[in-house]
């Protein structure tokens, strides 16, 4: 069964419509990248696929289940979308990370907010929040931070707060995490570390969606690859069908075009 | 008259300044931020009505509020104000108030959007984000712009005068009368004096917070 479905989903800015009824569908484990132009909506359907943005129709299916349907969107409480957030992570092209926070407590800040909604946190205070930091400094250490904890976001690389960021994320140990062109915003010669880092989560078989214009990146490391224009799906399929035979005109355009580059 | 009783007279004078700023810093910062949120509602009426309020306030001088919160209650509604220290710590906390809510504003939404996104994604709630997150980041950056709101408050303590309450310039001039103008000048050395202080205290503060960058 399909970890993630999604469904027909819509989204309109005022008068201009962003997203005509996307679908695809993933399975747990999988590395889907979403690749095409600007303005096609890649970034719309991860902020709608992350409650920041609520689709106008459309559903949203996690394990089969219905998850989100648009047609309800107004009857959802907060704290439920709040709840349904913490299954999916979301990875920001330029960071968002918390400056007055150093890497380590950027790491725990959610964790330890949300273990104070256990029942049992006063009893075993101690133990949940030594558990929270053992769990943040092993993510760290797979983001290749070890020797950051105590740093500040403001003292670190491009490269490093990205990494700093997708640990933030996975500390909340999520089914799925997106990214949204998480190296746009770094200087070329720093790409290859997160580059590397996602890599690394997609040989652990994290399950993840990753926007990116980094075709060759995209090719290497996906299971599947999705291409997306003017608000729908041309073409998906693997690495192979897609980028090295793409039935779709529009697709071998934006390839062509990519290529030049 | 000797020195020492002139002094001292200046001193209790001064305490009365010195009650003014504190009572008004005390009541006008929660306030100030309370209407803050008042003037960022997404409820156009209450941020209409919290904006005119706030552009009236800072819109006419603080002496003239005085007088206002001390006669316009008896002469309207016929409820005479009995305190005059009342008088004046309403319409300071009132004045103080619209100009802090309007550097929180700008101190609040100067934080950027991607900080209360990030909140979210991470399953932060609202005021989670609010009070772990971005509280912190607007103190750091509305120090410098509260700093001088507050040294400004320590001299403007004196207008009280305008309604008889015996502050330190009102004091002083009753030596003034007698012949005697060095105290009415020696006040400005109690002023020096406090706001050098505070001077130092924000200074601190802001080294303080200056240990991240953003
Ligand atoms: N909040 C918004 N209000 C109005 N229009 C928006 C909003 N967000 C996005 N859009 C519009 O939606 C369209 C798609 O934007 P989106 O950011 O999803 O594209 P994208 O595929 O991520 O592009 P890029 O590769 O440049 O990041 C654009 O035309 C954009 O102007
Ligand atoms: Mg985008």
């Amino acid at each position: 069964m399909s970890i993630l479905e999604i469904k027909n989903l819509t989204k309109s800015f005022g008068k201009t419509e962003v997203l005509k009824g996307v679908s695809f569908s993933m399975e747990e484990g999988e590395v889907v990248s979403i690749i095409g132009s600007s303005g096609s909506g890649k970034t719309t359907l991860l902020r709608c696929a992350n409650f920041l943005e609520k689709a106008d129709s459309g559903q949203i299916f996690l394990d089969g289940n219905l998850f989100y349907d648009g047609q309800d969107k107004k009857k959802i409480s907060p704290a439920e979308l709040r709840q349904k957030q913490l299954n999916f992570g979301l990875v920001f092209q330029d960071f968002h990370l918390f400056p007055q926070y150093n890497v380590i407590d950027n790491v725990m800040l959610a964790p330890l907010l949300l273990a104070k909604e256990q029942e049992d946190y006063k009893q075993n205070k101690k133990e949940i929040e030594q558990q929270i930091r053992k769990n943040a400094e092993e993510i760290l250490d797979r983001v290749g931070l070890s020797d950051k904890l105590n740093n500040y976001p403001c003292e670190l690389s491009g490269g490093q707060k990205q990494r700093v960021s997708i640990a933030r994320a996975l500390a909340l140990k999520p089914r799925i995490l997106f990214f949204d062109e998480p190296t746009s915003a770094l200087d070329p010669e720093l790409t290859g570390e997160i580059l590397k880092v996602i890599r690394k989560l997609a040989s652990e078989h994290v399950t993840m969606v990753i926007v990116t214009h980094e075709i060759n990146f995209a090719q290497g490391v996906s299971d599947k690859i999705i291409f997306m224009a003017d608000g729908v799906v041309i073409e998906e399929g693997t690495p192979e069908e897609v980028i090295q035979n793409p039935k779709n005109e529009r697709t071998r355009h934006f390839l062509h075009k990519m290529n030049e580059k | 008259m000797e020195f020492q009783s002139i002094v001292s007279s200046l001193f209790e004078g001064f305490y009365v300044n010195c009650f003014i700023f504190a009572m008004t810093l005390l009541m006008a910062l929660p306030l100030g931020l309370i209407i803050s949120f008042g003037s960022m509602a997404k409820f156009r009426p209450i941020k209409w009505l919290t904006k005119t309020f706030v552009w009236i306030i800072r819109g006419t001088p603080l002496m003239l509020q005085l007088f206002v919160v001390m006669y316009a209650p008896g002469i309207l509604f016929e409820i005479p104000i009995n305190s005059r220290m009342t008088a004046v710590l309403i319409a300071f906390v009132i004045n103080y108030a619209a100009y802090f809510s309007e550097i929180f504003r700008g101190g609040i939404e100067s934080i950027p959007r991607g900080q209360y996104e990030a909140c979210q994604v991470l399953g932060m709630t609202k005021s989670q984000a609010f009070f772990k997150v971005v509280l912190f980041q607007v103190i750091k950056r509305i120090v410098a712009p509260i700093s001088n709101e507050v040294i400004t408050l320590v001299k403007d303590t004196s207008l009280a005068r305008v309604i008889s309450v015996a502050e330190i310039i009102m004091c002083a001039e009753r030596f003034t009368k007698k012949g005697l103008i060095w105290p009415l000048f020696s006040t400005g050395i109690y002023f020096l004096i406090f706001n050098g202080i505070l001077t130092l205290l924000f200074g601190y503060i802001e080294k303080k917070l200056d240990y991240y960058k953003g």
